[in-house]
């Protein structure tokens, strides 16, 4: 790794493997990463895919079997503690103990930073404010709802303004509206501070809104990285979707729609009992002068559709899996299936 | 990394040259110290209602236990072996408040603060001496009425022993709140299959000597008896071996529960 670094996050080959009875469990296998300051990154992946223990990994809560990263320009398996100092963490479960006060949370997890007790005070005042969590200051940790716990867990992770933060599904359980406060936290907050965000969720819609980037993991390993639209374009496209009168009638329009189709041409037309899915350039412009032709070849359309991809879409095509199904569904492979923490 | 344009007022203090940790260890343990010891301060009744078990042995048990030995085993037998039950149970179970944190994810948090991690279970553990002592000096004090009068400065003393016993068994309770990770059912299973062999093998309730001669052996073993026998003989003014192999005993169990603890959270 270059001693030049200034990434947020720079991980190379980085490894985890749990022995489990006379199993080996590979729960990430040779993980590359690199994020650059400033960005917000979105980690996603089915359950038991690694990514839970990724943001262990990187967070030094568990020491890497193989590999190296380097987080917040320190090194994860030689200095934990420097790293340490230098990012936040909100963890898939809440941060503070449930047995103490709100206000009193915040100010001794400053401390914990080396923020001596005024500023810390001051500190933690400022963050309930702006977390709208002042009016349950004095309240015991125990008593605040799901939403208000949450944007406790926030306020914790950033009491000493870290340069990176780490949030392991921080909307996971929260009805729409506490999420979408929450969003326009963590997005307030990251305009203020200017703060790297690293991030797992379950919600694609979230992802989708908010990442710059987004990160696919699957059985242990990155199987895609881009933005969200570069991953929508470049895995699925926008599509035309095209009924029939009949089966017949939908066979003999397909020579027809050829030269409509994608000139990447990564997937072929879906062609289904009366209807023809097929991928286009941009589904708006092409459908007109498709009708037309359609109709001068005398096989005519009798129902159109366009679609615009999702990165439910995106997800589905990666790992076969759409994500809603992951948390039921018989997984692929059972190596990489198992428990994700030890 | 980029000059950030500031707004909040309070900077993070950067880490000095050649510093790994922002806090000294000191620091590290009193802060510790102070978030554990608060939930407790706020409410001191809690620390009362602990007390109820060894009110009903010193209400219920103590008065038959003395026509059994013919008025012989009174108050001043009784009470300092009571107060070693005490700090016993009040630290046996501290370690299902880990297990709590554990489940709700406060202890993982700590686990990526830039702490050490031997701080994070001394100065747990360190908190345990307030409420045994507070404890301890409550039941004391609701005994002097029915005739209990120890030596003070013994009392002082056994105090100590006490507070210092409570320490490293309430590390060692933490340590297998570690051990067996969320398995509270193995939690507490371990600890009453620890906890009642060491109070009946110490003496604390009847004494021994009357009892078979193996039992004799095994409580030699136990640190317990030499804490029982040294209270004993400080809250009736002896200053004698009994006192000085108390503390030994209770700095034995110090020690060897802040290592094991402290081993325990480092592979956390």
């Amino acid at each position: 790794m270059s001693g030049m670094s200034t990434k947020a996050i720079e991980a190379e080959r980085l490894t985890k493997t749990f022995a489990s009875g006379n199993k080996r469990v590979r729960a990430v296998r040779g993980l590359d990463v690199r994020v650059d300051p400033g960005e917000l990154v979105a980690f996603l992946g089915p359950n038991g895919a690694g990514k839970t223990t990724s943001l262990r990994l990187l967070t030094t809560l568990l020491p890497p079997t193989e590999g190296a990263a380097r987080v917040a320009g320190r090194d994860v398996r030689t200095e934990p503690a420097a790293v340490r100092h230098r990012i936040g963490y909100v963890g898939q479960m809440n941060s503070a103990g449930h047995n103490q006060r709100v206000r009193d949370e915040i100010v001794m997890q400053g401390r914990f930073y080396g923020i001596d007790k005024n500023a810390a005070a001051q500190r933690a005042d400022s963050l309930l404010e702006s977390l709208e969590l002042g009016w349950v200051a004095n309240r015991m940790v125990s008593s605040l709802s799901g939403g208000q716990r949450r944007r406790l867990d926030i306020a914790m992770g950033l009491v000493h303004a870290p340069s990176l933060l780490f949030l392991d599904e921080p909307s996971t359980g929260l009805d729409p509206q506490s999420r979408a406060n929450l969003w326009r936290h963590i997005l307030r907050l990251r305009e203020e501070y200017d703060t790297t965000v690293f991030m797992t969720t379950h919600y694609l819609d979230e992802a989708d809104q908010f990442a710059e980037r987004v990160m696919v993991m699957d059985h242990g390993r990155v199987i895609a990285d881009d933005t969200p639209s570069g991953l929508k374009a470049n895995l699925i496209g926008e599509r035309v979707v095209l009924e029939f009168d009949s089966h017949h009638e939908a066979e003999r329009a397909l020579p027809h729609l050829r030269e409509y189709g994608s000139a990447t041409g990564f997937q072929a037309p879906v062609h289904h009992d009366r209807t023809v899915e097929l991928p286009v350039p941009a589904a708006g412009s092409c459908l007109p002068k498709i009708v037309l032709a359609l109709e001068r070849a005398g096989v005519p359309a009798r129902s159109t559709e366009t679609k615009r991809p999702t990165l439910d879409d995106v997800f589905f095509v990666l790992t076969g899996r759409t994500l809603r199904d992951t948390g039921v569904s018989a997984p692929t492979e059972t190596s990489e299936t198992e428990e994700e923490t030890p | 990394m980029t000059t950030r344009t500031d707004h909040t007022t309070v900077p993070t203090p950067r880490l000095r040259n050649g510093r790994t940790h922002p806090n000294n260890v000191q620091a590290d343990v009193w802060l510790v110290f102070l978030r554990e010891l608060r939930p407790v301060l706020r409410d001191p009744l809690s620390i009362v209602f602990g007390l109820l078990q060894p009110l009903v042995f010193v209400g219920l048990f103590m008065p038959l236990l003395s026509s059994f030995s013919a008025g012989e085993l009174d108050l001043h037998w009784f009470v300092p072996g009571v107060l070693v039950m005490v700090s016993l149970f009040a630290t046996a179970s501290t370690g299902s408040n880990l297990q709590f944190d554990m489940h709700t994810g406060a202890h993982e948090r700590t686990l990526v603060l830039p702490l050490r991690r031997g701080p994070l279970l001394i100065g747990r553990a360190l908190k345990e001496m307030v409420p045994l002592t507070v404890q301890a000096c409550v039941l004391i004090l609701i005994t002097l009425p029915f005739g209990f009068l120890p030596n003070p400065v013994g009392a002082l003393l056994g105090l100590v022993i006490l507070a210092g016993f409570g320490v490293g068994f309430g590390a060692l309770s933490y340590a297998l709140a570690l051990a067996v990770k969320n398995q509270d059912w193995m939690f507490w299973t371990i600890q009453q299959a620890v906890l009642f062999p060491l109070m009946i093998l110490s003496g604390m309730l009847l004494p021994l000597e009357q009892g078979p001669g193996w039992m004799r052996v095994v409580a030699a073993f136990n640190p317990l008896s030499y804490i029982v026998e040294a209270e004993r003989a400080l809250f009736a003014g002896r200053f004698g071996w009994e006192a000085v192999w108390g503390a030994v005993a209770a700095a034995v169990v110090v020690l060897i529960g802040l290592f094991v603890g402290t081993r325990a959270m480092r592979r956390a």
